[in-house]
């Protein structure tokens, strides 16, 4: 590893003027970033500890309805907080089927919603990557395609962000509160990170010296809290990234949608919120043919960037089957194996 | 430039001078301190065998900057038992035979303890599996790693009871 200086500011405002220099990364709880400065991945010249500010590591329901949750309240913590859960259980769902307990424990909603992709070609620096070196090229192109974007991806980078928690806040309209040089700013998560292009190493919209101080799901979020899942096909059956994922959230009167959110996983740079198959869905009553109909509005862009066309099969799969699952209700405390299509319920098992 | 940084490591208060920012919590603990029972794995949050309580919480020690860490109190292997009497999940360890080489077993112990004391998982063993999904055991003694940790939940619950009582 690089070596680097190491300074601990005493305020937001402190840290947003020494991180404005360039080479410069914040610190939370490192779960992400030691990984990549060990590996060389990434370089930094100076680390500025966040992990002592002030204010930034409460849940708290504001007057108006909105949770808010601080960019250092760490994903265990947010997961588990009774008064959250109960009126967002997609995101707890999503939040417990990522990562290992002990990284749950140390990572924050803040490093989440900016851990870097896990695209083995961005992580090996013998490889050419567009998102690590800009220009080199990209070596996942013709190369282990598998697991690659099969939606917004473009011939410079076809990599996808590995986020579970921000699948479903990105489906209930969250918004980032950014501190920054000029104050302080909201922009919601669905326009936060950004599809490849031809700048694939800039992955947000942040700005130098932007620093996430929370995350807030508006109170309106709360009302699908009755019919909202999370599913997740990964590799094994716990402790690791997404294939393919999907949140769905539904809102009911009589038998009849009438609001629908959807997002993936796993698919593209970004989470990928599905308003095609909201449309699909809303005013319809729940049935499989209904959803099957929502999950090919979302996937009729889809495209291959590889050998992964599977995905796209996939991706119709798992938003068929979350879609059922978030039909059938959801369940009174998260399954065994959170997110998992392997967990036992009600609803048939081949969508 | 030097760093001082105190840690409370199994209710000792240490302070330690660090000559390089870059000293993981794992490092420190093994080569500054020598205490050699938080083993180092893959040193990049991925295998579990480093796993501590850090302030009440199990994390992976390699992936926690030790400097970023000052004040802050840790638990490791060392600090379990109470001078020869084991810990009762160290106990479960042996009575159901929750290893084999021993290497990761520390971290599987410290992940125990931990998941214990989060309380998730009650005396669920897909819950336990999954709780404990983040350390891995290359001898696959995940079958008696998961009956130790059930049953050493059992113990500390009535201790919990008795001492309440």
């Amino acid at each position: 590893m690089k070596t680097f200086d190491y300074i601990r500011p005493a305020s937001v405002q402190d840290a947003v003027a020494a991180a404005s220099e360039s080479g410069t990364a914040y610190l939370a709880a490192g779960t992400n970033l030691m990984d990549l400065m060990k590996g060389g991945v990434i370089r930094p010249d100076k680390l500025v500890d966040i992990t002592r500010l002030p204010g930034l590591d409460r849940i708290e329901d504001l007057p108006d309805g909105d949770a808010r949750v601080g960019a250092l309240v760490r994903n265990a913590d947010l997961a588990h907080d009774r008064n959250f859960s109960r009126r967002f259980p997609a995101v707890a769902e999503a939040l417990l089927s990522g990562a290992s307990a002990q990284l749950r424990n140390a990572a924050t909603v803040g490093g989440n919603l900016l851990q870097r992709t896990r695209c083995a070609y961005f992580y090996d620096v013998a490889s050419a990557c567009n998102k690590r070196d800009p220009g080199t090229g990209c070596d996942a192109r013709g190369g282990d395609s598998r697991l690659q974007a099969i939606m917004g991806w473009s011939e410079h980078c076809i990599a996808t962000h590995p986020s579970d928690f921000c699948v479903p806040l990105v489906a209930l309209d969250a918004i980032v509160e950014v501190a920054g040089k000029a104050g302080q700013r909201e922009i919601p998560l669905e326009a936060f990170h950004r599809l490849p292009g031809d700048t694939p190493h800039r992955e947000s919209v942040l700005e130098p010296g932007d620093l996430i101080v929370a995350v807030r799901l508006p109170a309106d979020a709360a009302r699908f809290a009755a019919h909202s899942r999370y599913l997740k096909v990964r590799e094994r059956t716990s402790y690791a990234f997404a294939v393919v994922s999907a949140a769905a959230a539904l809102r009911f009167e009589g038998p009849t949608i009438v609001e629908a959110r959807v997002a993936l996983g796993g698919v593209a740079m970004k989470p990928w919120r599905a308003r095609e198959a909201e449309a699909v869905l809303t005013g319809e009553q729940a049935a499989i043919s209904l959803f099957r109909r929502a999950a090919e509005a979302v996937l009729a862009t889809a495209k291959p960037s590889g050998d992964n066309g599977f995905k796209i099969e996939l991706a119709r799969r798992v938003t068929v089957r979350a879609l059922a699952l978030a039909a059938a209700g959801t369940p009174a405390r998260p399954p065994a194996l959170p997110a998992s299509p392997l967990a036992v319920s009600g609803v048939a098992l081949h969508a | 430039m030097g760093f001082s940084t105190t840690l409370i490591v199994n209710g000792v208060t240490r302070t330690i001078d660090l000559d390089d920012p870059r000293v993981t919590l794992l490092d420190l603990l093994r080569e500054r301190l020598q205490l050699t029972g938080t083993k180092k794995g893959c040193d990049r949050g991925q295998c579990g065998v480093c796993t501590v309580i850090l302030d009440g919480r199990r994390v992976n020690s390699c992936l926690a900057l030790a400097i970023s860490h000052d004040g802050a109190n840790v638990l490791t292997i060392e600090g379990v038992a109470q001078g020869n009497r084991l810990h009762p999940v160290q106990e479960a360890f042996l009575a159901h035979d929750g290893l084999q080489c021993g290497f990761c077993t520390p971290g599987q112990i410290m992940s125990a303890i931990g998941l214990i004391q989060e309380g998730q998982a009650g005396d669920d063993p897909e819950r336990v599996r999954e709780g404990m999904s983040g350390n891995l055991c290359r001898c696959a003694a995940y079958q008696g790693i998961t009956q130790a940790v059930l049953a050493a939940q059992k113990t500390l619950s009535a201790v919990s009871r008795k001492d309440v009582a």
